[in-house]
């Protein structure tokens, strides 16, 4: 199974073939797997080195000179290190630029916590109209990528090694209706929906497949809710969501649940399905939780 | 590239009309004589079309203090001349740091030190990548390079060898960190830097219409006020 980088990486390079409007700007992370593109128009593609805050900054000249451009690293050193780039260079300036991360979370469980960035979707929540995309499987990344690569947008796609067994036909700002019940609403956003399948499995839960976080399907949430219960399962800090979920649901009374990553630096080593686990964050933890949660 | 007469009494007095609350004056009219000449002499732009393909682009990187560029603006003809007194004013179009979705003629929204010359790598790379000759000048404050994203972007554009790239540095005095002589510490980095007095128009023009085949940049030294 492709991995879900090298998938929207091979998107990126096919759209960089087709349209000359694309440009691919990279601080020094994954420059071999874009190597296809350097090849075809260096004018276009540019390693800036590591310097992610120039790396943004050289995108949102490309931008304001009409092209499209891609950026791509390691989330922490995007999401965190150079956000007032992102924006003021792209979310202030209305610019349009495709982020694409690679480590979400605690990926990169063996680095430790300079290399974990389960704050990064927060951190891109704070810049008005970003578009942000989670998707669950590398044909999904090809979808989203495909769909919002030249919308004018400031637009972050999060890309994780976990990621689940069959990829959904996704369209972007729909969320999907994976089961129906009638006790309470799970919403379980990308690589976390096939643990909270197995999670729920016996629950009379109706389970919706969050790819596209913003702009949030409020309309598919409000209508398909089921209980006074809505438990989130979400890949990075739990509660990121919260706002976004009451804003959606603001004429309705129902309990609002997180399940996501405890916000603590995390300190233990391991891959990220060994840390899921002492995270809570596989299917046993995740149904514990839920089960706290409902009741 | 026009070849107006600078009239620099017109622009004082352009600028004196946007007395808002906040003019970073110092920063502006410092700023003052190397934007007459840029906009009078050097750069290849269209007030009736601020969007023009083939203009040549400026970037106010520090954003601060902008009278004398809105003055310059308007001496242009980009907005009228009306608009400046409306400066920082609710509802106004002109702000402390200039908008480019507000203002004709603005190319790039600043004010938060440290963005304007990445951004200007970027542009200069996306002209080239277009084929155009135009031309990509950015202004820095010396203070504003205490600001380490300058340095990556200085680090960078000499090895990408933007030469349709200028740095102009307004040398205000304003550097708690001792840059001085700020020409060649960018010289080290791979720039052709030369110094000029910033209140020196003849100067400030050779310098600036100058082109090479790396960046250029020209270190403006102000130290008197109009």
């Amino acid at each position: 199974m492709i991995a879900m980088r090298a998938q929207a990486i091979d998107t990126v390079a096919e759209l960089f073939e087709d349209d000359p409007r694309v440009a691919v700007v990279l601080a020094e992370i994954s420059v071999d797997r874009f190597e296809p593109v350097f090849a075809q128009d260096p004018a276009r593609a540019v390693n800036v080195g590591i310097m992610e805050q120039t790396m943004v900054g050289v995108a949102a000249g490309y931008a304001l000179e009409g092209f499209h451009p891609v950026i791509h690293t390691i989330t922490p050193f995007v999401a965190e290190r150079a956000l007032e780039q992102l924006k003021l260079d792209f979310g202030h300036q209305q610019l349009g630029v495709l982020v694409i991360t690679v480590g979400g979370s605690y990926d990169y469980g063996s680095e430790g916590p300079t290399h974990h960035s389960p704050g990064d979707v927060q951190a891109f929540l704070t810049i008005p109209a970003t578009e942000i995309l989670v998707p669950g499987a590398a044909a999904e990344a090809d979808q989203l990528v495909r769909a919002t690569y030249a919308n004018g947008h400031l637009t972050y796609l999060r890309t994780q090694l976990v990621v689940n067994r069959e990829p959904r036909d996704v369209e972007f700002g729909r969320l999907l209706i994976e089961r129906r019940g009638t006790q309470a609403t799970v919403v379980a956003v990308g690589p976390m929906l096939d643990r909270t399948l197995d999670a729920t499995a016996g629950m009379d839960v109706t389970v919706l497949y969050a790819t596209t976080l913003t702009p949030f399907d409020a309309e598919t949430l409000n209508r398909e809710l089921a209980g006074d219960d809505v438990i989130v399962v979400e890949p990075f800090y739990a509660g990121t969501l919260a706002g976004t979920l009451t804003a959606a649901l603001r004429d309705r009374p129902v309990r609002l649940h997180a399940v996501g990553v405890p916000r603590a630096i995390i300190r233990d080593y391991g891959t990220p399905e060994q840390l899921d686990h002492v995270l809570a964050l596989d299917a046993a933890g995740i149904r514990r939780q839920i089960t706290s949660a409902i009741g | 590239m026009s070849t107006l007469t600078l009239d620099r009494d017109e622009i004082v007095r352009l600028a004196a009309l946007a007395t808002g609350d906040e003019k970073h004056e110092a920063s502006s009219y410092s700023t003052l004589d190397a934007l007459l000449v840029l906009y009078g002499r050097v750069l290849r732009v269209d007030p009736a079309d601020p969007g023009w393909e083939q203009r040549d682009r400026f970037i106010l990187s520090k954003g601060h203090g902008p009278a004398a560029y809105y003055a310059v603006l308007s001496w242009r003809g980009f907005f009228p001349e009306h608009w400046l007194p409306t400066f920082t004013r609710q509802g106004s179009r002109l702000g402390s740091h200039p908008d480019r979705l507000l203002v004709p003629g603005v190319e790039a929204s600043t004010g938060s030190l440290g963005h304007g010359l990445p951004l200007a790598v970027g542009a200069a790379l996306a002209l080239r990548a277009k084929g155009g000759d135009q031309r990509v000048v950015v202004l820095t404050g010396d203070a504003e390079l205490n600001e380490g994203s300058n340095w990556e972007a200085i680090m960078l554009a000499p090895q990408l060898q933007l030469g349709n790239l200028t740095l102009l540095v307004i040398d205000n005095g304003s550097s708690t960190i001792d840059l001085v002589p700020i020409h060649e510490r960018l010289a080290v980095f791979g720039w052709h830097a030369e110094p000029v007095d910033g209140r020196d128009h003849a100067a400030l023009e050779a310098a600036l219409s100058a082109r090479y085949d790396s960046p250029a940049a020209v270190v403006a030294t102000v130290r008197t006020t109009p």
